[in-house]
């Protein structure tokens, strides 16, 4: 691609990197870097953790805890979400923490207590204690793309899917929002469902319309 | 890998004995994408399932091909398998990038997919960076093919006949050694990855390529599917009375999803 000033720029692809490119990177690295690279990749894969505390008190890691039953399962994603749950939801009378994710990436690391502050990154677990089959995760902290998987693995692992309703609650800023008009028009904010088919209940407000889509963990 | 969707058909839908298996790779311009997205609009496929995968970054949206009310509230995410039997047609549909590092594991996975479901060939649609081209490159036609040694066996001939022209192998070490030759897919993706791998393994595959750049590439999409229709015939060709010249382009059907692809419109206030 040529500037106007004549010297000739890689242009940025939409294919993702070249795996040419990837094949170089490799070959330039040095054993220290290939030392740095291997403990970056242990610290943001390894250190996905889901930790329950179960009835008794006693933590556990997820493995060792049985599948248990939960009917409904509210997942918060990103500060907005959060802090929606925070204000309107919970309160330390009829809820209690269960549990709680632990993960690093260059962007954040999770807190690691459970009494956390709304500016912290976390990743909560609650259990309503009238009904401990509500569960409820709020996560504040950003899940990097690679980890989203594992991430999911991880929690959806711990629980019985069968009868299981989840609903997820996410924020997106709306000048990313397709639509004819332009967005400085559009009454803000505003809200917008996807649903799988096997959802039959009514939703309370209207459908996501193409070409519209959700990314990240909402969508993973 | 593959999730058949729950279908009356139950096994019958996922049975790709014989079939066709047309992709797009991730590439410049997204050409092979949108040229797909025309392939599934435009014949109706039905979905049959999708790759659960940890290989691509996660989407989901409704669904892109959705022509009324009633059809657009199906969930649709970022690898999904469409079919139609009639034509001994499944197409794979990629909508979002690799995640760094996972294009590897993703081509074999792949790969042992296409063995194991038994489809009798892959063809891949891609692109490649059109300012990689060389002196003689920048003439004539810029779409190209590439055939696996086993397939070259069974339609080398339909490709002469065609006229098609084969992707050309770039020196190995320019202006030092010019005998060595490799084939370089800059901006391709995973197309060589799996070319290559496709030629070992003995899979039958095609490759068909344009080289373009970045920006409006619609009218590459249309390029390519035409392309992809002479060989196929997926759809009739219609003899344009005008300049004599076969010309599907008005046939293809566009995705609602291609609406807004440059932007929203425009605050009235701007003016």
């Amino acid at each position: 691609m040529a500037t106007f000033f004549g010297e000739v720029v890689v242009a940025p692809s939409r294919a993702g990197v070249d795996d040419e490119e990837w094949a170089e990177d490799a070959r330039e690295e040095t054993p220290e870097d290939r030392e740095i690279r291997r403990e970056l990749e242990k610290k943001r894969y390894g250190e996905i953790d889901v930790l329950w505390s179960l009835k008794s008190g006693a933590s556990s890691e997820s493995s060792a805890a049985q599948p248990f039953v939960c009917s409904q399962f509210i997942v918060a994603i990103g500060h907005n979400a959060a802090a929606f749950l925070s204000s309107f939801i919970l309160d330390s009378v009829c809820w209690e923490v269960v549990g709680v994710v632990k993960l690093w990436n260059e962007w954040c690391r999770t807190s690691n207590t459970t009494n956390v502050l709304p500016t912290d990154s976390f990743c909560l677990f609650y259990r309503l204690i009238s009904d401990p089959t509500v569960l409820l995760c709020q996560c504040s902290c950003y899940v990097a793309e690679d980890q989203q998987f594992q991430w999911l693995e991880k929690v959806f692992g711990c629980m019985q899917k069968e009868g299981l309703q989840v609903t997820i609650l996410s924020t997106c800023p709306v000048a990313d929002y397709k639509t004819q008009e332009s967005t400085l028009t559009l009454p803000a904010p505003f809200l917008k469902a996807l649903k799988t088919k096997e959802f039959k209940e009514q939703i309370c407000c209207p459908l996501l319309e193409q070409p519209n889509i959700v990314r990240d963990l909402p969508a993973a | 890998m593959f999730v058949p969707c729950d279908r009356g058909g139950g096994s019958a839908s996922s049975d790709f004995k014989g079939f066709t298996l047309l992709m797009p790779a991730v590439s410049v311009g997204n050409v092979g994408q949108l040229a797909t997205d025309l392939v599934i609009s435009t014949l109706n496929m039905t979905k049959v399932g999708y790759f659960y995968t940890d290989c691509l970054v996660p989407m989901v949206g409704n669904n892109p091909y959705a022509t009324a009310e009633e059809n657009s509230t199906e969930l649709s995410i970022n690898a999904e398998v469409y079919s139609l039997p009639s034509k001994k047609l499944v197409v794979l549909q990629i909508r979002s990038p690799f995640i760094k590092n996972k294009y590897r594991p993703f081509c074999q996975t792949l790969l042992s997919w296409v063995k194991s479901s038994k489809c009798a060939r892959v063809i891949l649609l891609s692109s490649s960076h059109a300012y990689q081209r060389d002196d003689e490159q920048l003439l004539g036609t810029p779409l190209r093919y590439l055939l696996t040694p086993d397939l070259e066996k069974a339609v080398g001939g339909l490709m002469q006949e065609l006229h098609w022209k084969e992707m050309e192998k770039v020196a190995a070490y320019p202006g030092i050694n010019d005998t060595e030759k490799v084939l370089h897919i800059p901006g391709g993706g995973i197309t060589k990855l799996l070319f290559t791998e496709s030629c070992s393994e003995g899979i039958q595959m095609a490759v068909l390529l344009k080289f373009c750049s970045e920006g409006d590439n619609i009218p590459d999409a249309f390029a390519l599917v035409n392309y992809l229709n002479e060989w196929l015939q997926l759809i009739k060709s219609e003899v344009s009375a005008s300049n004599n010249s076969t010309d599907t382009s008005s046939q293809w059907k566009i995705p609602s999803s291609w609406r807004l692809l440059f932007g929203n419109g425009l605050p009235p206030a701007l003016f």
